[in-house]
C-alpha cells in the first residue's frame, strides 16, 4: 500500500456562537451523526461513512471561526517522524495529551505560516459505520438532512501561502494539484494540496488576516446530491453563499452556505482522481473567475473576504 | 414563514449615508436582509449570521434590537457606541447608518479580475 505519513483530513474543530443551535443545524440540516460530548462542553460528530469517532468538533465561544484542523497519520512511528521533521524545518510543536479530545490519541500541534493551528494524530477510536463491516448495506436508512459521506477538505485563508505550501510539500509530503496565480504571474493567490488521490485534501488562500476559516467541505456522492443539498438548505432557510455550480479547480460540483454562526461550509461532489507525479494545473489571474466558478466565470471579491 | 410580512410587523425607514440609499425594513427582518430585498448593494453581504463581520455598520441614529454577533467582529466597546453587524440589527424605529465594512475590501479589486 502506497499511502504513508499523512492519510487524510481528520477533524475540523469549529467555534460557534450558540451551541444548541449549532448542534441542531449540524444534526438535522447537514445530517452529521453526534458521537459524544466532553467535559469542556464540546460536541463531536462524524459523517455516516466515516469509521473514526469524529471529524467535526463544535465549541461554544463568543466568536466564530476555526479552533484547529487535524490530519490523521498512518501510525505512531509516522507521527514521531513528522514531528521531528517539522522541528528540523523550524516549526515548533507541542503534544496534546491523548484523551484531551474524546476517543483521540496524542496530537502533535503546530502553527502553520498561514496562522492556523494544525494537528497530526495517529489514533482515533474506530466506531465504524451504521452499516457495519460484515455484509453491509450500501448506505444507512433514516439519515437526516443533507447527510454527507465524509468531511472532505478545508480551505484556510491567511498570510504566507508560499511558505505554507513549502511546509506541506517538503515536510508533510503533500503535492500541489492546482494553483491560482496573482497578476504577477508567479505568486499563488490559492494553492490546492493533496496527500492522497483526491483532487485536494487542503487548500490555502491569501487573506489580509492570518488564521481565517474560508470553509470546511463535506463530500456527497453526486451532482444530484449537490442539488438536493441546496434544496434542503432553502427548505431550512440556510444562508446560501453560492448556489449549485461547478468549480474549474478540481472540476467538483459545489454549494456554499453558512452555518448559524457564519462559518462557511461546502457540500461538494466529484473532483478528479490524481497521483503525486501529476504536474500541477495552473490558473492565470485573468481566468480566476473560471477557476473558482466555471459557469459564472467571475468571482466576487467578497467570496474571499468573507471568512470567520 | 419567518420572512413573510406578518401583519403587525411595523416597517421602518433605513437610510445609509454615503450611498444615497433609503429603504423600508420590517422590524422582524435584519437590516441586511431588508437591503437585499430591494436588491441594493451598499452594505457588503457575507454570512448573514453574525460571524464574518463584512456587514459592519455604525448606527448614527435610531433604535434597534441586536442579535448575537461574533466578538471577533465587534468589540464590547464598539457595540456600546452603536457599531453592529447589519445582519443582526433589527430596526425598532427609523435608522440612519454608515457602512464600516470589515477591512475596506483590501483584496478587491487587485486580487480578482473584473466581470467579463
Ligand atoms: S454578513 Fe457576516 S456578520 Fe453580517
Ligand atoms: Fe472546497
Amino acid at each position: 500500500m502506497g499511502m504513508s505519513g499523512v492519510l487524510r483530513p481528520g477533524h475540523a474543530a469549529i467555534k460557534v456562537l450558540d451551541l444548541d443551535e449549532a448542534v441542531h443545524f449540524y444534526t438535522n440540516v447537514l445530517g452529521m451523526l453526534e458521537t459524544g460530548r466532553d467535559s469542556f462542553g464540546r460536541v463531536y460528530f462524524k459523517a455516516w461513512d466515516e469509521r473514526d469517532h469524529n471529524s467535526l468538533v463544535l465549541r461554544q465561544s463568543d466568536r466564530a471561526g476555526l479552533d484547529f484542523f487535524g490530519f490523521k497519520v498512518r501510525d505512531e512511528a509516522s507521527l514521531d517522524k513528522l514531528e521531528s521533521n517539522l522541528r528540523a524545518w523550524g516549526i515548533s510543536t507541542e503534544r496534546v495529551a491523548a484523551g484531551e479530545m474524546l476517543a483521540t490519541g496524542e496530537r502533535v500541534r503546530f502553527e502553520s505560516p498561514s496562522g492556523h493551528l494544525l494537528e497530526l494524530y495517529a489514533e482515533k477510536k474506530h466506531v465504524g459505520t451504521p452499516m457495519g463491516n460484515r455484509n453491509p448495506d450500501p448506505w444507512p436508512q433514516g439519515l437526516k438532512g443533507i447527510a454527507p459521506i465524509r468531511m472532505d477538505h478545508s480551505f484556510l485563508a491567511g498570510g504566507d501561502v508560499a511558505k505554507t505550501e513549502k511546509l506541506f510539500t517538503e515536510v508533510l509530503d503533500f503535492y500541489v494539484t492546482e494553483r491560482i496565480l496573482l497578476d504577477d504571474g508567479v505568486t499563488s493567490a490559492a494553492v490546492f494540496l493533496s496527500c492522497s488521490t483526491k483532487s485536494h485534501d487542503i487548500a490555502f488562500g491569501l487573506h489580509p488576516e492570518p488564521g481565517r476559516l474560508h470553509h470546511v467541505s463535506y463530500r456527497l456522492e453526486s451532482w444530484e446530491q449537490v442539488l438536493r443539498a441546496a434544496d434542503i438548505m432553502s427548505m431550512n432557510k440556510v444562508s446560501i453563499d453560492i448556489a449549485p455550480t461547478r468549480h474549474g479547480v478540481t472540476r467538483g460540483a459545489t454549494v456554499y452556505a453558512f452555518d448559524p454562526s457564519g462559518n462557511r461550509f461546502e457540500t461538494f461532489s466529484g473532483g478528479y482522481e490524481t497521483y503525486p507525479d501529476a504536474e500541477p494545473i495552473e490558473w492565470t489571474f485573468e481566468e480566476m473567475g473560471s477557476a473558482v466558478f466555471f459557469h459564472e466565470r467571475n468571482v466576487d471579491p467578497l467570496f474571499f473576504e468573507t471568512t470567520t | 414563514m419567518g420572512e413573510m410580512y406578518v401583519s403587525g410587523s411595523a416597517k421602518h425607514d433605513v437610510r445609509i449615508v454615503d450611498f444615497d440609499l433609503q429603504f423600508a425594513c420590517p422590524a422582524n427582518q435584519s437590516l441586511l436582509r431588508g437591503m437585499e430585498r430591494v436588491a441594493a448593494r451598499a452594505i457588503p453581504v457575507g454570512c448573514r449570521n453574525g460571524g464574518c463581520g463584512v456587514c459592519k455598520i455604525e448606527v448614527l441614529s435610531g433604535s434597534y434590537e441586536k442579535g448575537r454577533m461574533s466578538r471577533a467582529c465587534v468589540s464590547a466597546e464598539e457595540e456600546e457606541n452603536g457599531v453592529a453587524l447589519a445582519c443582526k440589527v433589527f430596526p425598532q424605529g427609523d435608522l440612519t447608518v454608515r457602512v464600516l465594512g470589515k477591512m475596506g475590501r483590501k483584496l478587491a479589486p487587485a486580487h480578482t479580475p473584473a466581470a467579463r
